[in-house]
């Protein structure tokens, strides 16, 4: 019977003949937790009577979250983390390396085909480059640690079929986010997604990432892409691990196929405070901000820093904004210091931080005061998300971001392009 | 096992930022501190407010967002008894289970604040007492039944060693 990526996935690392609705238990290739959630695996793998890992190779954690440490009780988590990886001899990515979202696939340690947890719900950026990964919590983590391996639901799929061109000036960013608008935050709940078509076909993989990424926030367990040249040209030189590319039969049965014409799409912001309640921008352009960030396992990649310095180059940002740029890995780092891109953005006015999460998450490098606009390019923007629950946080493109910088109130970034 | 408790009620998209915020959460893994801070976006005297047993209501997507095992524990450590809503998100299920926090997937739209509740897990049936209605719960999936049995997901692994659904 035909199989979507999911089902195929799921069966070749269980060795059951799976189809969605099946219960499995499947093997991993590779884990990985944060700071925010490493501390509490490493107790539950403590009292599971955990001792040896079942592969170091394949387990990695990742101090981003709150990185470097702003307190001692977090300082206290990052050596408890450090001590582990020590002592179990496994990978261990410190402050300055980067998202973890950004370092598990760009260090080579997922490549097309393979299966992932992570101990972050944003795992699913993967799906960009053909791998099911999904975001765990500390226990799951600790189990898939001692074991290799966890229990799964094979989920259902809904496809999404995206035709077109984009225009100038609209993103991917832009198209997640008007899909979310209309699925909403549970649309995909215990669903798989899979992307495809030409709009995909065309972007490259970075712009790709952001769409997986964001497969959470409509409740899915995967963001899914097909493999092609650009994966390939993408992985080439950062992985020694084989891909195995899995490809959806063309009668795979779907829970629901969404057709998308993107050719139209417009700049789209989703407004306070559910990433679901999206608004073409056109609907809050003129507002003004006070806070405009840019980076994240969303957006903080090369090509979102390259967008944001083209609109910024020789130009300075409104006397009234705080704009903070976090790179997504110390390697986006050099690459954009290498093309000048860093240079154009702190002459800019950028306050340039660690790279991480930064802000997004509400720990440090930039809590928004009461009553404050944001406008973020991460992909989160609940109450209290960024560490004020009086503040009010708007998600939109990198390029809208750097746009309404200049000009202090949320802007067509098509203006500038 | 017979829960009972008052319900506290919250809207739609409940997310586990509102369950406990980054801000605490990166910061300590005393979870009896982490109980003080719970729904406090939402109520900031929410942990003043509730009793040993009280119940979160809630409505659809409850526990959506972060990947947090802080959430359910957070919840769990405020000595709430359970957690009813008419549908969850994946991770905070999952980490719900695995923790030994209850979580009863239900109508909730026949609960209202302050209604008395008596939920009988074994059975799998709601009781409002206030409202003299019982409301059916949703079944949990098999596996599930087997690990909370175990007593969560630790002590299913430290009795097996390993995953063991036979």
């Amino acid at each position: 019977m035909s199989k979507t990526i999911a089902e195929k996935i799921f069966s070749q690392h269980s060795g059951v003949d799976a189809y969605a609705g099946d219960l499995v238990v499947a093997q991993l290739d590779f884990v990985m937790g944060q700071d925010g959630t490493a501390p509490l695996a490493i107790n539950s793998f403590n009292e599971m009577g955990g001792e040896e890992l079942f592969d170091a190779s394949k387990v990695a954690f990742v101090i981003d979250h709150s990185a470097p440490s702003p307190l001692e009780g977090v300082s206290a988590l990052h050596k408890l983390m450090r001590e582990f990886s020590t002592r179990k001899k496994h990978m261990l990515y410190d402050i300055g390396e980067g998202v973890c979202h950004q370092l598990v696939p760009e260090q080579g340690h997922v490549v097309p085909g393979d299966l992932v947890v992570g101990a972050d719900s944003h795992t699913c950026t993967y799906g960009a480059i053909n791998a099911f990964s999904t975001g765990v919590g500390s226990t799951d983590l600790a189990a898939a640690m001692i074991s290799g391996k966890l229990w799964f639901k094979v989920p259902d799929t809904i496809k999404f079929i995206c035709e077109g061109t984009l225009q100038p000036g609209v993103f991917s960013k832009d198209l997640i986010l008007r899909i979310i608008g209309d699925i909403s935050a549970d649309g995909a709940t215990y669903m798989a997604t899979e992307f495809v078509g030409e709009a995909i076909s065309t972007m490259e993989v970075d712009e790709r990432f952001t769409i997986s990424n964001m497969a959470i926030e409509m409740g899915a367990k995967a963001g899914l892409m097909e493999f092609d040249e650009k994966v390939e040209k993408w992985l080439s030189g950062r992985s020694n691990k084989t891909p195995r590319p899995v490809s959806a039969d063309p009668d795979a049965t779907y829970i629901q196929v969404i057709n998308y014409d993107v050719s139209q799409l417009e700049p789209q912001v989703a407004c306070p405070h559910t990433v679901d309640n999206v608004s073409p921008l056109i609907e809050v352009e003129n507002l003004p901000i006070q806070q405009a960030f840019i980076g994240t396992c969303t957006n903080g990649r090369l090509n979102d820093l390259r967008v944001a310095s083209k609109i910024l180059a020789g130009k300075k940002i409104a006397p009234d904004v705080r704009f903070i740029v976090a790179p997504a890995s110390r390697s986006v780092f050099l690459d954009a210091m290498n093309e000048g891109i860093i240079q154009t953005l702190v002459e800019s006015g950028a306050a340039v931080v660690t790279p991480g999460c930064g802000p997004c998450v509400g720990t440090h490098n930039g809590v928004p005061s009461d009553g404050e606009v944001v406008l973020s390019t991460a992909n989160r923007n609940f109450k209290g998300r960024m560490g004020n629950s009086k503040a009010f946080i708007y998600l939109a493109s990198p390029a809208t971001v750097a746009s309404s910088a200049l000009t202090g109130k949320i802007t067509d970034p098509r203006s500038f392009i | 096992m017979l829960l009972k408790g008052k319900a506290f009620k919250f809207g739609n998209d409940i997310n586990t930022d509102y369950i406990i915020s980054g801000k605490y959460k990166f910061k300590t893994l005393d979870m009896n501190e982490l109980a003080k801070h719970v729904m406090e976006d939402l109520d900031p005297n929410f942990y003043e407010k509730i009793h040993e047993g009280d119940m979160i209501v809630a409505g659809t997507n409850f526990g959506c967002g972060s990947s947090r095992e802080q959430a359910p524990l957070a919840i769990k450590y405020a000595k709430i008894s359970c957690v009813l809503a008419s549908s969850f998100a994946r991770i905070f299920y999952r980490n719900a289970i695995n923790t030994g926090l209850p979580v009863i997937e239900c109508d909730t739209s026949k609960i209202d604040a302050e209604d008395l509740l008596e939920v009988d897990l074994q059975k799998g049936i709601v009781y409002n007492k206030t409202k003299s209605i019982e409301i059916p719960v949703t079944p949990l999936p098999d596996v599930m039944i087997k690990i909370l049995k175990d007593g969560g997901l630790i002590d299913h692994f430290k009795k097996h060693g390993d995953f063991n659904f036979e």
